[in-house]
């Protein structure tokens, strides 16, 4: 018998049998096992057509191929630059992705990236182990001077981004900030004044916070307004 | 690296704000919490900012140290969870933990908080232990304080078990509180570049140049000091940060109550 157990946007919790029969296709965030399909995050169910997934509410990064992520070097090798991703698996910048110049063997790769460093990256591919490979060669790759990190949670980077990049754009216009979002959900902040970042912050952190009530846009413009800032455009 | 967070964090201290928009020398927002924990005799959660603390006073008999037979012992652990932090590893106690208990230990045992003469039972033969355990459940700068003051609360709020032929009974408790005498408070002052600041985060305290923590007791008399850090501090810099930790110790010193 085939049958959906849940509305749709409805909270579920892992192991919760969401759907029965094959008609229905897993998502992100559930598996099937037999006949059914179960979930294994926690979070609000979207049900699109045939595929049934799960929005998680909160959780650690899951690596996913062609995200722009910002990650922190945390070794040197031979062949390249070992990088933290705030998610669960290793990550490697190889030395050919790393920098477009020709880099001779035994070369001082400190001179490109060095420990403690903040790189703006891509994920260019996942393995089946999860081992990351990321690639520094794309437009607006490259290593963080300056600026302080800020981490928030990898599930609400939509929000904190908004529809084509609209809630980004408007802070930092309002605040007067460059601000680079990672999908890891690490964010880098830089502005010329150490009050706009702290703005852009507590904006940040507010989206943070409220991402699950509606009027999110307008409440943040609503923030950036009553800060004395100017909002322009959508 | 850590270099340009330093670099960036000064230029904050420069524009006299910090990391997350407070003052040089303001506090977070503290709250305390006591009675948290069902299996020890006293117990105090202290929330500063995002750092979550938490103490456990356990009591214990045993015979007592040769040269002082009267009188009661008094221990304190701080165990670092990696649950707190990613950088805290599980496993023997490492550097941090063993400053953290000390400074804590040597606050309260300096001060003469405990009467430890009136925890003696049998002279020569049988005296209490009080125990006191320090876990943090976040780490977001400043556990000095946070201990100290966890600690403090604790050791208020803890009552002793039954004791019956040397014999504890831990699931009955007397209303028979902890002898107090002082409650001293404790509160670090960070020094980086030029600037002193109190209640710093993780990211100041990771640049940080040196760190004075400074027990006090209500009227201003020092107990304990601790100095911390790669950089020393000159005779006025001390003068001033004592006086800022006097300062600042007052306004701990309301969540004891």
């Amino acid at each position: 018998m085939e049958k959906v157990n849940v509305k749709d946007k409805e909270i579920v919790v892992p192991g919760e049998v969401v759907a029965v029969g094959m008609s229905y296709l897993p998502g992100q965030g559930i598996y099937r096992k037999g006949d059914s399909l179960i979930a294994s995050l926690l979070g609000l169910v979207r049900i699109e057509g045939k595929v049934i997934k799960i929005l998680p509410v909160s959780g650690k990064y899951l690596p996913k191929r062609g995200d722009v992520i910002i990650g922190k070097v945390k070794d040197i090798n031979f062949s390249g630059w070992s990088v933290q991703t705030n998610s669960a698996y290793p990550a490697m910048l190889s030395m050919k992705d790393g920098s477009s110049d020709f880099i001779r063997r035994g070369a001082d790769l400190t001179r490109y990236f060095n420990i403690g460093d903040y790189l703006v990256t891509k994920i260019y591919n996942v393995t089946s182990q999860n081992l990351i490979d990321l690639t520094m060669k794309g437009p607006g790759l490259r290593k963080l001077e300056g600026g302080r990190i800020l981490h928030v949670s990898p599930s609400k980077v939509p929000r904190i981004i908004g529809k084509q990049g609209s809630m980004v754009s408007m802070i930092k216009k309002a605040a007067n900030c460059n601000v680079i979002v990672g999908q890891n959900g690490v964010v880098w902040i830089k502005g010329a004044d150490p009050k706009d970042e702290i703005l852009t912050v507590e904006t940040i952190l507010k989206i943070e916070k409220e991402s699950h009530i509606s009027g999110l846009t307008d409440r943040i413009k609503g923030f950036l307004e009553s800060k004395g800032k100017k909002v322009t455009g959508e | 690296m850590s270099n340009e967070i330093r670099g960036h964090i000064l230029n904050y201290l420069k524009n006299k704000v910090r990391y997350d928009g407070r003052k040089l020398e303001e506090y977070r927002k503290v709250s305390v919490e006591t009675g948290v924990s069902k299996t020890a005799e006293g117990s105090a959660k202290v929330t500063i900012g995002e750092t979550v603390v938490m103490a456990g006073v356990k009591f214990e008999v045993g015979e007592p140290y040769p040269d002082i037979p009267e009188e009661g012992t008094m221990m304190v652990n701080a165990e670092l969870l990696p649950m707190s932090n990613p950088e805290f590893e599980s496993g023997p106690p490492g550097i941090e933990s063993i400053e953290l208990a000390r400074v804590v230990d040597r606050g309260i045992r300096e001060s003469k908080a405990i009467d430890t003469k009136k925890l003696c039972i049998k002279a020569g033969e049988l005296v209490w232990t009080v125990i006191i355990d320090l876990i943090p459940i976040n780490h977001a700068g400043n556990l000095f304080d946070a201990f100290a003051l966890a600690a403090m609360l604790a050791i208020k709020d803890a009552k002793f078990p039954e004791i019956k032929n040397k014999q504890i009974d831990y699931k009955k408790l007397t209303s028979k509180k902890l002898p107090l005498l002082v409650e001293p408070v404790s509160v670090t002052v960070i020094k980086i570049g030029d600037h002193l600041i109190v209640d710093p985060l993780l990211e100041e305290e990771k640049v940080l140049d040196a760190r004075l923590t400074v027990a006090t007791l209500p009227d201003g008399t020092i107990c304990a000091l601790q100095k911390g850090g790669s950089k020393p501090l000159s005779q006025e810099e001390i003068e001033k940060m004592i006086d800022l930790a006097t300062e600042k110790a007052k306004e701990l010193r309301k969540h004891l109550r």
